[in-house]
């Protein structure tokens, strides 16, 4: 049973995803339950996958009996098993949060809509297990597409964010196919495992330059590093909340994950650290992303918009961590993947229930919220204090290791984007929680009698548990997050790196 | 001189592809129709597809079909035969490049109904009197 785990992880929820859209035409009822059931398995195997890992090192599956070289396998080791577990569980998570939202914003589609959702964790899933580079590809293109539909489901202007963000991730997508083919003529093979085994007599070789300067700028393009970010605010802020509070958390910190992947399992650290003299350069775009996403972040006036400006900084982090090329950063760019995966969601879910109840995500709506939708404000104050980073929330600890590996590195400058990015973010919060607490309510839908209407209130159960159970697995992770690093994260990276 | 036909005549294919993607990419940037960008998308997506088939080739080298492969009548070397491997790389990023093809149209529908319009000066124009009101 256990072997057969990872083949489970993307089986279920591809068949269920099949199941829902047929069960649609029967009674849209049943898609709901079939989507949960579909993710709760595949959330089951995905912690089942991690004991293993923990016990026995990593797991390999070879689909159909094919081996390794010409076959296509998946690979679960101590890097892609904690990520697994995030995907599903922010997928199921956001699933419960949504309902109510799903059913308002898109009456007779709610079955396409669960169907295009659990097709995007599939692929997200896929792109985490698999170990060949052509089959990420595809993958990728899985994750991208339904993507692109769940946030052309939304009204007014999703459609034409969606339009644009689809030209874009598509050029990205393709970016990363080219860099594969070059690999591919280079080494004559597309398994992950044996094109590191190319690596070291291809040292000087320009079609590997080329393919990794290729397949990282697909890569950056498709998490919205800082100059190729233009399509992330639109496409996040106009969809459905639904929608973006499954795909703001995971899509950028997969690409990262693929990024560190590609990276370390591919290209080798002893390439790209070493050979090439390209990471200092890329930490200081980095810098960059952290420097203009605070900057842009604080320019906005509404709180969808804000978070998406706070999601480009945040991959400045993890990106500049991982190019600092030593064990400090990479353990950091692979802990905040984790951290700020769960910041990211239950701040989106948090924004997804404010703007259920007020139908506006503005700044000025949100007057005297937290005599209003208590609980929904204390969950989003537990994700806002994770961003700026006060112990013992998670966002602190990834931010200590990142600093630290910055200090080792001697890239002062990332240390100080760093610093700055967390005051940002601190007068972000605070200027909310002053609107919220200290202003007066100004109901939205009732311009003439200002003062206590009674109009909004809590919102439904269905949104503030989920909500709340982030808040504290913030908590969790940053108490527990010693041992996720010695246990499962220091294993994840290749012993060469001091 | 010599050298730089040389180099074109040995290389053309690479020479090719790269002619078509930046066909693409500009049609992807600077056209205003949205119809006319999802063309370029397809151009773009195309090039790539034309870089890893005509890889696979081998000049004077059979298609990769072997009669009678079971029967051990004589040893069969892959050097006689182009790569097949690309060719079946590119049959999936083909039904890629269509689904894309097809969402990108998909979209484009939706935003016609919406603004009337599929030029992208005309839709920006609306939503900023949208956005003055």
């Amino acid at each position: 049973m256990v072997q057969q785990l990872p083949a489970l992880l993307i089986i279920v929820p591809l068949l269920t995803a099949l199941v829902v859209a047929m069960a649609s035409w029967i009674s849209p009822r049943l898609c709901l339950p079939l989507t949960f059931s579909g993710l709760a398995l595949s959330l089951a195997a995905s912690i089942g996958v991690l004991m293993e890992v923990i016990a026995h090192g990593p797991v390999t599956y070879t689909m159909g009996g094919w081996n390794a070289p010409m076959g296509i396998v998946y690979v679960i080791d101590y890097l892609s098993s904690p990520i697994l577990v995030v995907i599903t569980s922010v997928a199921i998570l956001n699933l419960i949060s949504a309902r109510k939202s799903v059913e308002e914003s898109f009456p007779g589609k709610t079955g396409a809509f669960y169907s295009l959702y659990i097709l995007f964790t599939t692929g997200m899933i896929g792109i985490v297990a698999t170990g060949d580079a052509f089959n990420l590809y595809v993958l990728l293109e899985i994750a991208a597409l339904t993507g692109y539909s769940l946030i052309g489901l939304g009204n007014d202007r999703a459609p034409l964010a969606s339009l644009n963000y689809l030209f874009i991730g598509t050029i990205g997508a393709s970016f990363y196919l080219l860099g594969v083919g070059y690999l591919y003529i280079a080494t004559g093979t597309l398994n992950m495992a044996d094109l590191a085994r190319f690596m070291p007599q291809m040292a000087d070789n320009s079609m590997v330059l080329f393919a990794f300067i290729i397949c990282m700028t697909g890569l950056f393009i498709k998490m919205a590093l800082f100059p190729m970010h233009g399509w992330l605010p639109n496409a996040y802020s106009f969809s459905s909340t639904a929608a973006t509070g499954v795909i703001a958390p995971l899509t950028t910190k997969v690409m990262i994950y693929a990024m560190i992947r590609v990276g370390l399992y591919v290209f080798t650290p002893a390439y790209i650290f070493n050979t090439l003299h390209m990471s200092k350069a890329i930490v200081w775009v980095a810098i960059a992303a952290i420097v203009m996403g605070s900057l842009l972040a604080l320019a906005q006036k509404s709180l969808l918009k804000m978070l998406t400006y706070i999601i480009v900084a945040e991959v400045g982090y993890m990106v500049g961590g991982f190019f600092l090329g030593n064990r400090m950063g990479i353990t950091g760019a692979t802990l905040h993947i984790i951290n700020d995966a769960a910041m990211t969601l239950c701040l989106f879910m948090a924004a997804g229930a404010i703007s259920y109840k007020l139908k506006d995500d503005s700044f000025a709506s949100m007057k005297g919220l937290f005599r209003k939708m208590p609980v929904t404000m204390i969950g989003f104050g537990a994700g806002a204090l994770a961003v700026i980073g006060i112990p013992p929330t998670c966002g602190f600890f990834s931010k200590w290791y990142l600093i630290t590996g910055g200090m080792e590195a001697g890239q002062y400058g990332f240390v100080a984007a760093l610093l700055f990015s967390s005051l940002v973010n601190a007068v972000l919060f605070f200027r909310i929680f002053e609107i919220a607490h200290f202003e007066p309510f100004a109901d939205p839908h009732d311009h003439h009698h200002h003062g206590h209407s009674e109009t909004v209130n809590e919102a439904p159960l269905s949104m503030v548990v989920p909500l709340l159970v982030v808040a504290a697995a913030l908590i969790v992770l940053g108490i527990y997050s010693g041992d996720i690093v010695t246990k499962i994260i220091q294993s994840a990276i290749p012993a060469g790196i001091v | 001189m010599e050298n730089l036909i040389h180099m074109i005549g040995a290389k053309f294919n690479y020479i090719a592809y790269i002619i078509l993607m930046m066909i693409g990419l500009y049609a992807l940037i600077a056209k205003n129709n949205l119809v006319k960008k999802i063309i370029g998308m397809s151009i773009f997506q195309t090039s790539i597809i034309l870089f890893y088939v005509s890889t696979a080739y081998k000049t004077g080298k059979a298609i990769p079909i072997v009669e009678h492969g079971h029967g051990a009548h004589s040893v069969i070397h892959a050097t006689d035969y182009i790569n097949p491997l690309p060719h079946v790389l590119m049959l999936t990023a083909i039904v890629v490049s269509v689904a894309t093809l097809g969402v990108a149209l998909a979209l484009a529908i939706k935003v016609y109904r919406q603004y009337g319009t599929l030029e992208e000066d005309d839709i920006n124009s609306q939503i900023r009197i949208q956005a003055g009101k």
